[in-house]
């Protein structure tokens, strides 16, 4: 009687088992099935457009012909002052939280903050955006006021990836640089920092990546339907994502090449950089071990 | 020099906050805070314009609904599943799609559901437009789906192995480890996770703008047009006179934004950390 009884138990458990395995299973297949119809429809409709004279031409006739060149220059020049901005006081931000602040109410409030600013919805950074650069600091719709923004929008997710990079350093490197008699500034500077280098590298360069492709915040603050190659940071600029954002939604007729090309473009572009990335990241961490 | 960069981040937020604050001065005096938040008309334009929030807060209301709905369900039991269920290969595979995913910007988000959920929405609902709360919300909640996977996963990841083995030592199947073991050790992860989430849905822009139709009238079910409080600032500030009546209107609406995002993120935050304190070894 009772083997009986336990046996249906376990029979019942075996079912539930299976039953638990598949939903979840086909949860999952759902998931990534959307993940990979995603890129999958991307890549059909837009990898067609793409030829070198896309890439390299600018858009004629009233942007139904020719390439994106300066929409593909404009978002490079962003990122890369956005970088500028927002690399230094990251990563020293970072080395503060991992290596100096003490752990007390302040530390848990900056803390608090700064997670809190990687949750700032990106229409927000773009109001700030306009309050402070554009208006008040009197810098107008430039590339300069853009990145700003974008800065403050990837500062946190820099700190962040900086803070883990260094706190994966193991203590003993630290303690042999100190027993040598290196002063605390020296031993970050000569020991931590480079043995934190490729995970602060990636993490920053993953960060920007995502700012390449951020539209909302610098609709107000840097771009513009139609501008010629920046001469200076103080000009207007086009970016790939507005780029895309207002051939798809203008009312006249988009050319499909403008909108499917540049969504793929920037896709592409940004998954590259992520590729390229980790499999650096990846021989990096053969070469270095403890 | 390196003290005060750690102190950046709440000189920034601050600054935000403040700056919000000062460009909608102006619409505190001469609409009013509470007449705007409650306020059932939305007519900037008109003589006398009306500035009232209702139909953007339904309507983000809405969008995140139909978004919390498509990605809670699917997003907790694929964390489920890869944590518990799947081969490590799979694990690193589903993983990486999944920061594939993460990697797309929101705006090409925007453009497939254009494409594709727009028409298919008016098809299937045989609505007049496919540019509604509902198609909006379902790209919305496809969007944050690598957020809750993610963070979810990395919950369930951080339970210690003692009592996943602890539970399939005492006769456990994997499924009952699952939900009476590690889902309960896990739930605070769970739940901020499912917070999070709800921040970047309430937040986003560039889907909203381009999907869910911004309709100015209160959208009482899904199925119908509607706008959102980030839809709304991002259509319309490019429009208005600086330092106008309407200008100052959309900083408040910001600041409405700006709040409540950071009322979630903050719950969100106290319940990771009370996790991250639990699991401390």
């Amino acid at each position: 009687m009772r083997t009986s009884r336990s046996a249906a138990r376990i029979r019942s458990a075996r079912i539930a088992e299976t039953v638990a395995k598949s939903i979840l299973g086909t949860a999952t297949m759902i998931a990534l099935g959307i993940a990979v119809f995603l890129i999958g429809y991307l890549a059909y409709r837009g990898m067609g457009y793409v030829s070198w004279e896309f890439l390299t031409q600018a858009p004629r006739k009233a942007m139904t012909e020719g390439g994106i060149y300066p929409v593909i220059v404009g978002t490079v020049w962003l990122t890369a002052w956005t970088a500028f901005f927002a690399l230094p006081f990251g990563i020293m931000a970072g080395i503060y939280l991992a290596e100096y602040s003490p752990r007390n109410r302040a530390n848990r409030i900056i803390r608090i903050a700064i997670a809190n600013m990687a949750g700032v919805p990106s229409i927000v950074y773009g109001l700030f955006g306009v309050a402070l650069f554009v208006l008040q600091m009197g810098l107008g719709r430039s590339i300069i006021a853009g990145s700003l923004t974008l800065a403050c929008m990837t500062l946190p997710v820099i700190i962040t990836v900086t803070e883990e990079a260094l706190r994966q350093i193991p203590r003993d490197l630290r303690q042999a640089s100190l027993a040598l008699g290196a002063t605390k500034l020296r031993t970050i500077r000569k020991v931590v920092l480079p043995a934190a280098a490729p995970g602060i590298v990636t993490g920053s360069i993953l960060a920007l990546s995502r700012a390449a492709g951020e539209t909302a915040p610098i609709l107000f603050t840097a771009v513009a339907f139609f501008a010629p190659i920046a001469d200076s940071p103080f000009d207007e600029t086009m970016a790939l994502p507005y780029h895309m954002y207002i051939m798809a939604t203008s009312a006249t007729k988009p050319a499909p090449q403008m909108v499917w090309g540049t969504a793929f473009v920037l896709v592409a572009g940004v998954s590259l950089i992520n590729v390229v990335v980790a499999s650096w990241r990846a021989r990096q961490r053969r070469k270095i071990r403890w | 020099m390196i003290a005060a960069s750690g102190w950046l981040a709440i000189v920034i937020l601050a600054a935000i906050a403040i700056f919000l604050f000062f460009n909608a001065t102006r619409s505190f005096e001469e609409v009013g805070l509470w007449k705007m938040v409650s306020g059932e008309f939305w007519y900037p334009t008109s003589d006398p314009a009306q500035y009232g929030f209702l139909p953007s807060e339904a309507g983000s209301l809405w969008v995140t609904i139909v978004g919390l709905v498509v990605c809670v369900p699917l997003g907790v039991m694929s964390a489920i599943y890869i944590s518990e269920f799947a081969s490590r290969r799979f694990k690193d595979i589903a993983k990486s799609l999944i920061e594939f995913m993460a990697a797309i910007p929101s705006v090409v988000f925007g453009l497939i559901g254009l494409a594709l959920l727009v028409p298919w929405t008016q098809k299937l609902f045989n609505l007049d437009t496919g540019l509604t709360a509902f198609s909006a919300g379902v790209m919305i909640g496809i969007l944050t789906l690598p957020t809750i996977v993610s963070i979810a996963e990395d919950a369930m990841h951080a339970v210690p192995q003692d009592l996943r083995m602890g539970s399939l030592a005492l006769g456990n199947t994997r499924w009952q480890t699952a939900y009476k073991v590690i889902v309960p050790a896990a739930s605070s992860g769970i739940f901020a996770a499912v917070m999070l989430g709800l921040g970047r849905a309430i937040g986003e822009t560039m889907v909203v703008l381009m999907l869910a139709g911004n309709s100015g009238l209160i959208p009482s079910q899904p199925f119908v047009s509607a706008r959102t409080l980030p839809g709304t600032i991002a259509g319309e500030l490019g429009e208005v006179i600086q330092g106008g009546q309407h200008y100052s209107v959309l900083f408040a609406m910001g600041l409405v934004l700006f709040v409540v995002t950071f009322l979630v993120n903050l719950a969100a935050d106290s319940v990771l950390e009370r996790q991250r304190r639990r699991w401390r070894r």
